[in-house]
């Protein structure tokens, strides 16, 4: 198996204009999702009861519903989990209520009547001010760790590629958030896990790519700024793409076989490897373009003057 | 040509072995096991081991094997089944004083344990449990040491012959009101000398009466804090023990959390209970000069006596007066009482309570007595947007008797429902009170069989993960493609042998990194075999193109993974139990991959091709 991309020549910095709309519209679309609408935050962030339990038969939620509203807690949100044979209750942390028992008084009402076999399978209680904190640390991790690239990609390269780089980022953390939003997923713990291991795997593409940009000012002298970004972009053009559809076809067994708890996870990684992959090809170089990069930029900086000034 | 020295192929064939070796354990699956532990003397004597297989071969319960450590014995069942209804059986056929665990143990070899090669510990969302994150009510660690100066400073003062018109606390801090300047100005110096750099003093006027105010210092509040923290980290120790959990974690996270987690604990309303709860007992004589039926009615009581009520709501008068407080017990445990066969708790006091108890109860012999069980529980509550924590404290008699006769050291009390609650109250008593309250703030249950689900969905997605990459590998690198394929294997193996050497906890995250790290680490190898490729086509001689591959990829390939370690390191600070396997497998994968992916596909590449001279064409 061999696909052709060795002759690959597209001309993707001069398509940088369409790129730009394309993105823009993304981004825009994104940020008045997450304005208006907001993310489906899990119970991790909002405080709250999440309980699992499992029946031998397939179950009616309507049972299960009718079974908790006489036992008071006509509130609760009750839905399939994976299987139908597994249900999902949540409910939301209300005024003055022991939340820490919660979960067993609603498994006794379930255990009293309606379908046999009823089986704890998870609880999970989050008080309302740990979910604050933990909303507030998800925000931190993911600017530190866009403040550590910067910093990294700054002193290894120049600060030019450093904001092509954060720039391709901050671009596919918000689209990934954008389509959470637009498909009211549930954003929990495990799924900004997923959006800043999505960070770490686009910032390895981008690097990949300026890599090959920054070795090819040195050897290829007579060409423009944007000729150099295109070839590059299209010699890793092979890498970028086979260690994609790698890391993808791993992610879509997790996806499908991992089970519900995970499935959220891997969607995540999905969507901003998709996205990530675009934005290295598309995004980072021509960013680092219209910043100004190009071939003095890349050569060691002689130290002139230096003499001159280290004399009395 | 292309060649390593000899020791670079020793070397990657040492840690070839080294990798299977340790990561063999984990082949072995565990075996379902019933722990049994002595509270009292520490050992399970020989006796009683016995007296345990009987007990279980007698109902048909199958043991596989049994081990002895010279104070726990651990007895190996082959299915779960066996093990509950082993556990079950000997939970009431042995003395109170026996704590009966559930666990699963290793059926590594002995000679992999031998060189202290175990298995991954499973998460408890692989093996099922229970998580806690609790938090220490740190206000009343305040409160506490005001209701403690308030005692102190009237004896102080007495002591000291000041005349004073009275100690009082409220939030911020003691104060004592004197009806003139000198007295005042007089205690100031003795209090001043008694608890310089514990608390900070203050003097206030109004009208006539005078003002001192001692506030506790910024310093030694923190240091009561600390050190309410700690007892309280001891306590759970001590009930989690009781609870008979193996390989529990408790720890400090933060200034006022403890985290507890409990694998394989299902009843999680019992380890609630075990945890938040501070038990205590007093005993008080009943007032028997009054009718306690017409101090329920009026809701007035006499002036030295309080009213109380039993468990079926009998209402009983007790003297304010206290004989005896629960901190003079330093054992408790639980049985069945010989006179009346119902479930009773044995008390053993210290020496200063046993001299107490029998001074109070020699004279009043004759006399009833009341025990009164009090139960405190703190809870944060969301009322109107705010924040606030309500202790419940629950007070009940659960046994009035006459005292027969002088009671001393050792006594037992009844009155108690069933032998389930006898147990708790024994344990609580004997694990000892909590400095302050404590509320649970996080919980995380996860049932047996939704641990058991997520092992197999966990294994299954990398198995095909990694065998779908295997096979477009194969497909599109050709020869390279094995060799590459032989590097993501020894990944794999060399992950699982550190996870086991570092005795990390696996969890799904932790496997989801993995089959992420999977994905990743060909990427390395695609980059350099890119490279090869390119080299190739540029004209240069196969052996050039291996050499100039590898040689070119190996700067990209660092940036790179050095970025992404960067976003696992920040994952691994800010992120809590669950994102941290995450950060620590995917570290530990992208790690390893750097050494399988150049070092290993290297060497294999060079012992296939290296010494071909005329070699024309590379299948890559």
């Amino acid at each position: 198996m061999k696909l052709n991309f060795a002759k690959a020549n597209i001309d993707f910095l001069g398509q940088r204009r369409i790129a730009l709309v394309v993105s823009l519209v993304l981004i825009i679309g994104s940020l008045l999702l997450l304005g208006f609408r907001g993310l489906n935050f899990g119970i991790d962030f909002t405080g709250g009861t999440l309980i699992e339990v499992g029946y031998p038969e397939v179950v009616e939620l309507e049972q299960v519903r009718s079974q908790l509203e006489t036992g008071g807690f006509g509130r609760a949100t009750v839905q399939y989990f994976g299987t139908s044979r597994d249900v999902l209750i949540r409910l939301a942390p209300r005024d003055g209520e022991n939340t820490a028992e919660l979960s067993e008084e609603v498994l006794d009402v379930l255990r009293g009547g309606g379908p046999a076999g009823v089986e704890l399978r998870r609880v999970e209680f989050v008080g309302p001010q740990v979910g604050e904190e933990l909303r507030e640390q998800g925000g931190l991790a993911m600017i530190y760790a866009l403040i550590g690239i910067l910093i990294y990609v700054a002193l290894r390269f120049e600060w030019r590629f450093s904001v092509g780089a954060v720039t391709a980022l901050v671009h596919d953390v918000i689209i990934t958030l954008g389509i959470f939003s637009l498909f009211w997923l549930e954003f929990d713990l495990s799924v900004l896990a997923a959006v800043l291991a999505v960070i770490g795997y686009s910032l390895n593409d981008t690097i990949v790519v300026y890599d090959r940009i920054r070795e090819n000012f040195r050897k290829l002298r007579k060409q423009g700024a944007e000729q150099v970004m295109n070839l590059s972009v299209n010699e890793t053009l092979a890498r970028t793409i086979i260690t994609g559809v790698t890391t993808l076809l791993v992610l879509l067994a997790l996806y499908l076989l991992g089970g519900a708890v995970i499935q959220n996870f891997a969607l995540a990684l999905i969507i901003g490897i998709v996205v990530g992959t675009y934005s290295s090809i598309y995004v980072a170089a021509a960013v680092a373009l219209v910043m100004g990069v190009d071939r003095s930029v890349m050569l060691p900086v002689k130290k002139e003057g230096a003499e001159l000034d280290d004399r009395p | 040509m292309n060649q390593y020295p000899y020791w670079k192929y020793v070397l990657i064939v040492v840690v070839m072995l080294v990798g299977v070796i340790y990561s063999l354990p984990n082949l072995y699956p565990e075996d379902p096991v019933v722990q049994v532990a002595n509270s009292t003397t520490d050992v399970v004597d020989a006796d009683t081991r016995l007296q345990i297989q009987a007990v279980l071969e007698g109902r048909g319960v199958e043991i596989k094997s049994t081990e002895f450590d010279g104070a726990q014995f651990m007895l190996r069942f082959s299915s779960a089944d066996d093990q509950l209804l082993a556990a079950d059986i000997l939970r009431t056929a042995l003395p109170g004083n026996h704590v009966v665990g559930l666990n699963l143990a290793p059926a590594t070899p002995g000679w992999l344990r031998a060189i202290n090669a175990r298995p991954m510990s499973l998460g408890l969302d692989l093996r099922g449990g229970v998580h806690f994150l609790m938090e220490v009510d740190m206000d009343a660690v305040a409160d506490n040491i005001y209701e403690r100066y308030t005692g102190e400073f009237r004896t102080q003062l007495r002591d000291a012959r000041i005349r004073y018109l009275s100690v009082e606390r409220d939030a911020d801090g003691v104060h004592a009101r004197f009806a003139d300047a000198d007295s005042r100005d007089e205690a100031l110096r003795v209090l001043r000398r008694e608890y310089r750099g514990d608390l900070d003093f203050r003097t206030t006027q109004s009208g006539e009466v005078f003002r001192l105010s001692g506030t506790v210092t910024s310093d030694y509040l923190a240091a009561q804090r600390r050190l309410a923290l700690q007892q309280n980290i001891t306590t759970l120790r001590n009930r989690v023990d009781e609870l008979g959990v193996a390989e529990p974690v408790i720890q400090q996270q933060g200034e006022d959390r403890i985290v507890v987690q409990l694998p394989g604990v299902q009843d999680t309303a019992r380890a609630k209970e075990i945890l938040g709860a501070t038990a205590t007992l007093e005993f008080r004589l009943v007032d028997e000069s009054s009718d306690p039926f017409t101090a329920a009615e009026t809701g007035r009581s006499p002036a030295n006596s309080r009213l109380y009520f039993e468990r079926d709501g009998t209402p009983v008068l007790l003297q304010r007066q206290v004989m005896l407080t629960g901190d003079f017990i330093n054992d408790a445990s639980s049985g069945i009482a010989q006179d009346s066969g119902s479930p009773a708790v044995f008390i053993n006091l210290d020496a200063q309570g046993a001299r107490i108890f029998s001074r109070v109860t020699g004279e009043n012999v004759g006399r009833l007595m009341g025990v009164v069980f009090i139960e405190t529980s703190t809870e944060t509550v969301e009322e109107d947007g705010e924040l606030v924590r309500r202790t419940t404290r629950t007070e009940e008699v659960i046994n009035v008797a006459r005292i027969q006769e002088q009671l001393g050291r050792r006594f037992q009390i009844t009155g108690l429902d069933s032998t389930r609650e006898a147990r708790n109250l024994a344990l609580l008593l004997r694990a000892g009170a909590l400095a302050a309250p404590m509320s649970i703030v996080e919980e995380r249950t996860v049932g047996p069989s939704l641990g058991r689900d997520n092992i197999e969905r966990g294994f299954n997605s990398v198995a095909i993960g990694f065998f779908l990459v295997l096979i477009f590998m194969a497909l599109y690198y050709r020869v390279f493609g094995l060799v590459a394929n032989v590097a993501l294997t020894l990944n794999l193996v060399l992950i699982v042998a550190i996870l086991s050497l570092l005795q990390a906890t696996l969890t799904l995250p932790g496997i989801a990194g993995i089959v992420l790290t999977v994905g990743m680490a060909v990427d390395a190898n695609v980059l350099i075999f890119e490279r090869i490729r390119e080299e190739l086509r540029n004209g240069n001689s196969p052996q050039a193109a291996i050499k100039a591959g590898y040689d070119r990829a190996f700067s990209t390939i660092a940036d790179a993974n050095i970025t992404t370690l960067i976003a696992a390191l920040v994952l691994f600070m800010f992120g809590t139990g669950p994102i941290k396997g995450f950060a620590i497998t995917l570290s530990i994968g992208i790690l390893v991959s750097m050494f399988t992916a150049i070092v290993v596909t290297r060497a294999i590449i060079n012992l296939t091709y290296g010494r071909q001279r005329r070699l024309k064409t590379l299948a890559i």
